[in-house]
């Protein structure tokens, strides 16, 4: 495979169009739960706002600076989760787990959207801590909003 | 320096990286190792390992000579006096956590001062916040000048007659600032504070003398030298070592138990708690021994002009900032307008260059430079003029790729 090639497994359009122009980047209005998470490895970070009305996100937002997976990834989880119950937004967080590990993941009755252009970063395990940044940040919120 | 000949002995390195051949700039995280050393933990494990400073047996004898006999050249290497100033410990990050621990618990309290830098690797930084908080000192910084250097004006308004300890890193691993540790010495030893450096970049690079240097403890790690993961070496001056208690107690470090009391071997084993590093030690003394074959001065001098190459190749590429100083070790931390050192990094790997992304253990100094994360080349004596060029022509590979996503 050629070095253009390969890179392309990881850097599909979809994702570089989620870096370049990402959804959800900015502040929630109101009530919300805000969460920092940072990749200590390299010093990604980024701060996820939801508004948590229900047992539903209403709200999902992001703000941070990182490199394009980890931005793009957290662009994609925002627009998959706003309007999810908040089961189901976990049940997702797994899937999206299992991907990273290279496993083979049951989507019925969730929608991954874009999210599924993400695989490709199974083939470069360095980066696997970079795609996932946001998603934890977002089951530590929904977790503690749970325990609360 | 033939660099080809140089390159033969490291058989890491005759390898494709996805498909490229193998392009290692990264040695400032570690370096590579070359056969003489693989075959030193080779050998050690094959014919002769057995515990040391114990057995009457011939084995016994055989691995102590090579334990004790490392400790020397390691003496040798970096001009200490004696073999007792000699510890080996896993590496510079434990050596320094040593000083703070033990040297600095006893001997600074409150009021009193601990001055660093704000370059410093994280490894001499917490073990001084540790002490600071544990004994209610201040931690000081010395500011930096613009261009990522120490000015003898700052170094001299920072350091107090309440300065008990200084402790700055030889070379920046994140910008290769050379620090003029000799002068910043001899203001801390004015004010009667001791002087500690950080040489985990400098030993591996160029000759190091500690007497020279006017350092009363000394830290290195033995993996970024072509020697082996997991060993290390604290100098420290025997006045200084001699009144130090250990911070880990239990075998080989005693020289009487009795049910409630015990007390220590002499220097240096009372700080070598435990079967101490015995592969790990041949491995460095076989490090030196290469090291010291192709010249210390040598690999300095090829370094420097890798990395005025890279600097010049990297000057003519359109939004690359390079930090650091003009004058500056072989390590060259840059970022890319556009690209994240992340993306860099990713790229560059498809293409077989190996460089390191992120904070390098340095967060402070990414604050100072207001960035999160850079990309960083390290060379090394086994680094040509076309690993320059290949990294560089990734670079550009790098740019279009991500070039088209922003334009």
């Amino acid at each position: 495979m050629s070095s253009a090639n390969h890179l392309d497994t990881l850097y599909r359009q979809v994702i570089m169009d989620h870096y370049k122009n990402p959804r959800n980047r900015g502040e929630v209005e109101g009530d919300k739960l805000k969460i920092d998470m940072n990749n200590p490895t390299c010093g990604d970070r980024i701060q996820l706002q939801m508004k948590v009305e229900d047992g539903k996100i209403a709200d999902a937002k992001f703000n941070g600076e990182g490199c394009s997976i980890s931005l793009s990834s957290a662009s994609m989880m925002t627009q998959a989760v706003k309007g999810l119950p908040v089961e189901e937004a976990l049940r997702m967080s797994d899937l999206f787990s299992d991907m990273m590990l290279g496993k083979d993941i049951d989507t019925s009755g969730l929608d991954l959207g874009d999210i599924e252009a993400l695989q490709g970063v199974t083939k470069f395990p360095a980066r696997i801590k970079c795609a996932t940044l946001a998603w934890k940040a977002m089951e530590q919120g929904l977790n503690e909003e749970e325990n609360a | 320096m033939n660099v080809q000949e140089v390159r033969r002995r490291f058989p890491i390195l005759d390898q494709e990286v996805n498909g490229h051949p193998l392009v290692y700039l990264d040695s400032a995280a570690t370096s590579q190792k070359p056969q003489s050393v693989i075959d030193a933990l080779d050998d050690y494990y094959r014919r002769y390992n057995s515990n040391v400073h114990r057995g009457v047996h011939t084995l016994g004898s055989l691995a102590t000579d090579a334990y004790e006999g490392a400790r020397e050249k390691a003496r040798r290497f970096i001009g200490a006096d004696s073999v007792e100033e000699i510890v080996f410990l896993r590496g510079t990050t434990t050596a320094i956590n040593l000083v703070a621990q033990s040297y600095g618990r006893s001997n600074v309290g409150e009021g009193d001062e601990i001055v660093i830098t704000p370059m410093e690797h994280h490894s001499n930084i917490i073990p001084w916040q540790q002490l600071a908080k544990a004994t209610g000192a201040e931690l000081k910084y010395i500011p930096l000048q613009p261009d990522g250097t120490l000015s003898m004006e700052d170094v001299e308004k920072t350091i107090t007659d309440r300065t008990k300890i200084v402790s700055v890193m030889h070379v920046s691993n994140v910008l290769g600032t050379i620090n003029p540790i000799r002068e910043i010495a001899d203001c801390a030893h004015k004010h009667g504070a001791v002087m500690v450096v950080d040489g985990a970049q400098s030993v591996p690079h160029m000759k190091v003398d500690v007497k020279e240097l006017g350092a009363d403890f000394f830290a290195f790690s033995g993996h970024k030298m072509c020697g082996p993961t997991g060993i290390g070496v604290l100098y420290g001056r025997k006045a200084l070592l001699n009144g130090m208690e250990p911070v880990e107690f239990g075998g080989e470090m005693i020289d009487f138990v009795d049910l409630y009391d015990a007390t220590w071997k002499e220097l240096p084993w009372k700080f070598e708690g435990g079967t101490p590093l015995i592969a790990g030690a041949v491995g460095l003394g076989a490090a030196i021994d290469f090291l010291e074959e192709v010249g210390l001065d040598e690999i300095e001098q090829h370094e420097k002009k890798l990395a005025d190459y890279a600097m010049e190749q990297l000057s003519k590429i359109d939004g690359v900032t390079v930090y650091g100083p003009e004058h500056r070790a072989g390590i060259v931390t840059f970022n890319a307008d556009d690209v994240h050192p992340h993306d860099l990094a990713t790229v560059l790997d498809s293409e077989g260059v190996a460089v390191r992304a992120g904070h390098h253990c340095a967060q402070p100094l990414m604050k100072w430079l207001d960035v999160t994360a850079t990309a960083r080349a390290s060379f090394y004596l086994y680094n040509t003029e076309a690993d320059v060029d290949a990294f560089v022509s990734s670079l550009h590979t790098a740019k279009e790729y991500f070039g088209d996503v922003f334009s």
